[in-house]
């Protein structure tokens, strides 16, 4: 493509055709501020609605003000971003959006972390001119898992843009006119009645307090506080190379010693890991695929595959509500979560010699969409719920510091056994391709009997929203799909309905872009995908570090089953272990 | 039959009665009784001619006389000189301004020419519902010499010279627009008729669709043709369902007849129309929210670019235009371009549809050359402001435009000229106002219409637009302050450049315009708390003129609240704290001794 | 109906219809064929241009005046004085009669459809078309 030259701010600038003001401004070191606009195009996201209207610069010859982020360069363009008139305009426009705007950012659980007080900030912002009535028309919306308050929504439309373009979900949209213009769900039902997976990735993209995940900090405090409970918690792969950017560590950075010593210094009776209960998954979904695959190999037409990994929720969400034909294919297995949770309140609970309510289990989780698995009806025994409470990595961030911990000051200490001891298999679920990995160390050693040359599968890795790889395992090839945002997903289950033409054997989805790491209960990556980057970079670090990197060698899960499961797929396994899939109408 | 072979028709007209047309009609009638004409010649009054400033008019049938400035005392001279003797009477006839010559036939009057039918050239003409009349009026002729004698460019060059612009508001060039969805290479490409009227008051594209379909349905084909789409969309407010069905019966007879379809008149050229339905957003007039709405989803706006031309409906290139420009396509092909470019003005050429509306005496759908100026549409069409009052003001261009005063009553009504006096074009409501309207609350009707119809997609408009109608409901309500007025305009300025679309960037046209027209008035508001048009009702007072009153009670009676004392026939009092403002007692006083204030 | 085949086909059939329409709708008395038309857009039949049509159709049928065509059209224009209807008589300008009513449908009929005498309050006629 042939390159434009333009002038912003009297400096050159020569960029290819097709670049935005804004691109093209950053490139001269011009950082003209943004507040819908988000480009995560990494992952395929990119919000250009250009409604915020706070990114606007005059252009030489046009009568109004256009904005930098949706406006494309053209040759000789004389751009200025900083002139009174632009910047009366972008000071003007943020007084609007306040002017429509809760102030009680002292008590908004975005508080810190919100674009639009960032930007209150950057602007100079210190008094709004423009008063008038506030949105107060919308009640807020709890759900298990998010809480919509639109009151503070600003409309920038990012929550939209990630539900319908990326996630092929669909929950949201933009509703009413004017000022009583708000996004929510077909004909404003609660969003546990909509088609919403609760992946949380509106959550994630929001910049401001309109949607939040339902905070469940306090509730873990009561817990821990009340003595006659025994208080155990679990923690997922993804947490552990995140929490740290919540204490000020650089992305990337892996604080799994450090945060098991907080968890025992909040007062956990037992710190355990969910990477435990992820060898117990792949002992299940291992042993899934190669029953399935035997058949199938011996002759067997009515196998169902591909098998798809059955780990993620929203995923289960997204299936159970948008492609119930397909409700045969997924592994039963239960997510490690669940299976964790399931464990603990039985084997664990006869092991302590503890009735099973006295027990109550916390997940840690980068995820949203655990909040609302926990409460499934399917999950709990006479109403007592195999996962009592599950909170974010941003909410366990809290409860940190609401203990006057910090974490850059704690000694790192080890999980405790026997539901705190995994390998690197169970860490890389952690991280996109990381769960069909696992499952294939296993299964390969299984199905060969022989030992892996090279653990690492490269060609499972990396970030493409949809990767095909094949393993040849002896004579037979086994191919393998991963998907991860739901987007990618209904692509790749429409190919399945379109009769599987790449003959897929094993498919992984992950409903958040980048797998767990980058989930909706992360700390906020503010539109820098680098650091979802990083932390898959560290998830496979803390393998490569794990002395155990194969599920089936986890000692601790062939203690399990050998004092208390019996056999994979076992009637026991498949009791506790395993659970059903049902279809879900939703508007 | 009857026995009379003349007929004089005086106008009877508000204004020309005003001016003693009743007394001209008596003089008339006993002058023919003596001339024992009385069984040969009718008199009758008319409704307005509109030539109100040259009233009271007489014009003589069958030879189209047109007396002008005629008086009760020539009554005498028309029947005895016109009428008994068959000469005309000159010092009556209207005298050109330019050429000072008189006039003896009105058709060659130059009023006769201020209305100019052209895209309603068929309305009220033919009968909508028979095709055979709209051939007969050489219908489908345009689109048959485009698609057997003319090349796709010849038809684009022929619009581009002559000169036509997208009657819908921006005045675009049509030929240009169309030139850019030619070049656009596609599969697929559309043509989208915009039949989405909004603006509050105009109806102009409703009447065409339901006069004269046909044309519409012709100029879409021919569009089709030049730039190259086989399909097109007419985007309809649900709300015209006879527009709706004349529009498809017409398409019917078209198809039946094969001037739609495939091979159109035996050519390769195959065109077919849909029509999609609308629930008249306003917003859904901008064309880029006009194909969202189209496609299903949310009618929003995005920006632009990339223009429809480039991606539009389902990302194809898509000329969009309005009923009205469609209307003047074939008649364009047929009469040449130079025919065209010889109307208006050169850079406005043709006509325009206006819905003129308000305090006229006549109000109605007028079609006039461009460049005409506002006085001549308001006095000399509308025929002047209703009930003797003053002008004040009229507002071009619906919620998107401004007002224009007095001073601009000659400035000719084009889309550049509107749009430099701080006004526009629109799609052609035309609304006038006189003394007794208040013009912050005229803003605020705009201003409410619009916040009303915002999509509340960018924050300038959504929040924007309703903090201006909050400023303006304050100042109409008596809360207003002089720092109000510098946030209207600081608050006007920076929507205007920074909106998202049209409808935001005109949205405080209305503001803008009758603060500078009137800020005078503005201040009565704020300052000194008071409505000078009488309207606000928060700002007015009752008070009772004691020189005027009698203290017949009858006030005391009728208000509700029992605000008014006095004893019989001694002035009585408005109480102004219990006083709720009804008017009831203004109404019903007998010696108007109640004044607002 | 069928299908126009070509652009000289159009041409043709436009003659035809010109003559055609004459022949079947006007008969043998070409020169004396009245026509009403009615403004029959959705603001007249707002204000009633259907019941103005429907009585014309039937009081022409009653009094059997066989030289009257009673047709539809859009809108005129004539906002101030809707329904309005438009009287062609042969040899004579066009009359536009505002404000019509059943009433005064009699009085057209009676007075000027049949004795060419003029109604007070006709509107007056102030534009030009494309042929003019």
């Amino acid at each position: 493509m042939p390159n434009i030259t333009l002038t912003i701010d009297g400096k050159r600038v020569e960029v290819p055709k097709g670049t935005t003001i804004l691109e093209a401004a950053k490139k001269i070191g011009l950082f003209i501020p943004t507040l819908c606009h988000l480009d995560l195009h990494d992952i395929k996201m990119v919000n250009q609605t250009a409604s915020c209207r706070i990114c606007v610069v005059e252009i030489e010859g046009n009568r109004r003000l256009m904005p930098a982020c949706a406006t494309p360069v053209q040759e000789g363009m004389k751009v200025r971003t900083n002139s009174v008139r632009v910047l009366n305009a972008r000071k003007t426009v943020m007084e609007l959006i306040l002017s429509d705007h809760p102030k009680d950012c002292l008590i908004c659980s975005k508080s810190g972390e919100c674009e639009l007080q960032d930007l209150a900030e950057i602007l100079g912002i210190r008094e709004v001119r423009i008063t008038g009535r506030s949105q107060s028309v919308y009640k807020k919306d709890y759900s298990p898992s998010i809480i919509r308050n639109m009151d503070k929504c600003i409309m920038c439309r990012r929550c939209e843009t990630m539900c319908n373009d990326v996630q092929t979900v669909g929950a949201l949209s933009g509703i009413n006119r004017g000022f009583d213009a708000v996004v929510a769900t077909a004909f404003e039902v609660p969003l546990e009645e909509s088609v919403c997976t609760h992946c949380g990735q509106c959550v994630a993209v929001c910049p401001v307090g309109a949607l939040a995940e339902k905070d469940n900090v306090w509730a873990v405090v009561e817990a821990l506080a009340d003595p006659d409970k025994v208080v155990v918690v679990q923690t997922a792969p993804a947490v552990r190379v995140a929490l740290g950017e919540e204490f000020g560590y650089e992305p990337g950075t892996i604080v799994t010693g450090k945060m098991v010593a907080a968890l025992r210094r909040l007062g956990f009776d037992y710190v355990f890991d969910t990477d435990f209960a992820a060898d117990l998954t792949i002992m299940e979904e291992a042993s899934e695929v190669l029953d399935r695959l035997q058949r199938y190999l011996s002759g067997d037409t009515t196998v169902p595959l591909p098998i798809l990994t059955s780990c993620c929720p929203a995923w289960v969400n997204f299936i159970e509500s948008q492609f119930p034909e397909l409700l045969d294919i997924p592994s039963s297995a239960k997510s490690p979560q669940q299976m964790f949770g399931s464990i603990a309140k039985s084997y664990y609970a006869e092991k302590l010699g503890i009735p099973r309510e006295k027990m109550v289990v916390i997940s840690v989780m980068p995820c949203l969409a655990k909040k609302q698995e926990a409460s499934r009806e399917e999950f709990q025994v006479d109403g007592n719920p195999d996962v009592d409470l599950s909170i974010s990595t941003r909410e366990l961030a809290h409860l940190i510091k609401q203990a006057n911990l910090d974490l850059r000051e704690l000694q790192e200490e080890e999980f405790d056994y026997p539901l705190g001891m995994s390998t690197g298999a169970g860490v890389i679920f952690g991280t996109t391709g990381g769960v069909i990995e696992a499952a294939t160390r296993t299964a390969y050693e299984w199905l060969t009997g022989r030992e892996l040359e090279t653990i690492d599968f490269e060609q499972l890795r990396g970030m493409d929203g949809i990767r095909v790889a094949t393993v040849p395992i002896d004579d037979f090839e086994l191919n393998i799909g991963i998907a991860h945002g739901l987007g990618n997903a209904r692509a790749l289950l429409e190919e399945i309905e379109a009769g599987n033409p790449r003959n897929l054997h094993a498919i992984e989805i992950m409903a958040c872009p980048g797998g767990c790491i980058g989930g909706g209960g992360q700390p906020y990556h503010h539109g820098n995908i680098e650091i979802l980057k990083k932390r898959a970079a560290a998830i496979y670090k803390e393998d490569r570090n794990k002395p155990i990197r194969k599920s089936h060698e986890n000692p601790a899960i062939q203690e399990l089953y050998e004092t208390y499961l019996g056999k994979p797929m076992g009637e026991k396994a498949h009791a506790l272990l395993h659970t059903t899939y049902s279809e879900k109408q939703k508007v | 039959m009857s026995n009379y072979k003349m007929h004089v028709l005086v106008c009877g007209g508000t204004g020309c009665i005003s001016a003693e047309s009743g007394k001209i009609v008596e003089n008339l009638i006993q002058c023919l009784q003596e001339h024992h004409m009385e069984e040969e010649v009718q008199v009758v009054k008319t409704g307005c001619f509109g030539f109100c400033e040259k009233g009271p008019i007489v014009k003589i049938l069958p030879d189209n006389t047109f007396y002008v400035q005629v008086t009760p005392d020539d009554a005498k001279i028309i029947v005895e000189e016109h009428i008994v003797k068959g000469r005309k009477v000159k010092k009556l006839l209207y005298k050109d301004p330019g050429t000072k010559e008189t006039i003896e036939d009105s058709k060659h009057m130059d009023f006769y020419k201020k209305q100019m039918r052209i895209a309603l050239r068929n309305c009220g003409f033919i009968d909508p519902t028979n095709i055979d009349e709209y051939i007969a009026r050489d219908g489908y002729h345009a689109l048959g010499m485009a698609l057997t004698e003319w090349t796709p460019e010849q038809v684009i060059d022929a619009i581009k010279k002559s000169g036509l612009r997208g009657r819908g508001g921006g005045g675009f060039p049509t030929g240009l627009k169309w030139e850019f969805a030619r070049k656009s290479s596609s599969d697929k490409k559309y043509v989208v008729c915009n039949a989405d009227e909004g603006d509050p008051g105009a109806f102009m594209d409703r009447s065409i669709l339901e006069g004269d379909p046909h044309s519409i349905i012709e100029a879409m084909a021919i569009c089709g043709y030049a730039i190259g789409a086989d399909e097109g969309k007419v985007y309809i407010r649900a709300e015209y369902p006879l527009a709706i069905q004349r529009l498809k019966k017409a398409m019917k007879d078209a198809e039946e007849y094969g001037l739609l379809g495939n091979h159109i008149l035996g050519t390769d050229f195959h065109f077919h129309i849909e029509i999609k339905y609308g629930a008249g957003a306003f917003v859904c007039g901008e064309e880029t929210a006009l194909i969202h709405s189209m496609e299903g989803e949310r009618g929003e706006p995005t920006t632009k670019p990339p223009f429809p031309a480039e991606s539009g409906y389902w990302g194809k290139p898509t000329n969009v235009n309005n009923v009205e420009t469609f209307a003047n396509i074939p008649i364009i092909l047929l009469k040449g371009a130079d025919w065209f470019k010889k109307i208006g003005t050169e850079k406005s050429p043709g006509t325009k549809v206006f819905a003129l509306a308000g305090k006229v005496n006549n109000v109605g759908l007028i079609e006039v050359p461009m460049g005409i100026t506002l006085r001549e549409v308001i006095f000399d069409i509308g025929g002047g402001i209703k009930d003797g009052k003053k002008f004040k003001a009229v507002q071009t261009g619906g919620p998107s435009g401004g007002c224009l005063t007095e001073k601009d009553l000659d400035t000719p009504i084009d889309f550049d000229t509107l749009l430099t006096k701080g006004s526009m074009m629109g799609s052609g409501g035309m609304i006038v106002m006189d003394e007794d309207d208040c013009m912050p609350s005229v803003a605020k009707f705009y201003l409410e219409f619009t916040e009303e119809e915002s999509c509340g997609k960018c924050t300038p408009c959504r929040v924007g637009t309703k903090r201006l109608s909050e400023v303006l409901k304050k100042i109409t309500a008596g809360q207003g302050t002089m720092e109000h007025l510098q946030e209207l305009k600081r608050l006007s300025v920076v929507i205007q450049e920074t909106a998202l679309c049209g409808l935001g960037q005109t949205a405080p046209n209305p503001i803008l315009s009758t603060l500078n027209n009137f800020e005078e008035e503005y201040i009565a508001h704020v300052r000194d708390k008071q409505c000078p048009a009488g309207q606000c009702t928060a700002l007015l007072k009752y008070i009772i003129n004691e020189e005027k009153c009698i203290g017949c009670t009858v006030c005391a009676r009728v208000c509700p609240v029992n605000a008014i004392t006095g004893e019989r026939k001694k002035p009585h009092v408005i109480d102004q704290a219990t006083c709720i403002k009804c008017g009831a007692c203004y109404d019903r006083c007998p010696t108007h001794a109640i004044e607002k204030r | 109906m069928s299908k126009i085949k070509s652009f000289e086909e159009l041409k043709q059939i436009r003659e035809q219809v010109l003559t055609r329409m004459d022949i079947r709708e006007k008969g043998d008395h070409i020169e004396k064929l009245v026509e009403v038309r009615v403004a029959m857009a959705t603001c007249g039949i707002a204000a009633g241009a259907r019941n103005v049509m429907n009585a014309f159709i039937n009081e022409i049928a009653d009094q059997g005046l066989d030289n009257v065509v009673v047709t539809q059209t859009g809108c005129m224009g004539y906002c101030y004085a809707e329904p309005t209807v438009e009287v062609r008589i042969p040899g004579k300008e066009p009359i536009v009669f505002g404000e019509v009513d059943e009433k005064k449908v009699q009085a057209i009929i009676e007075k000027y459809i049949k004795k060419g005498e003029l109604l007070d309050g006709i509107i007056p006629v102030t534009h030009k078309g494309i042929e003019d």
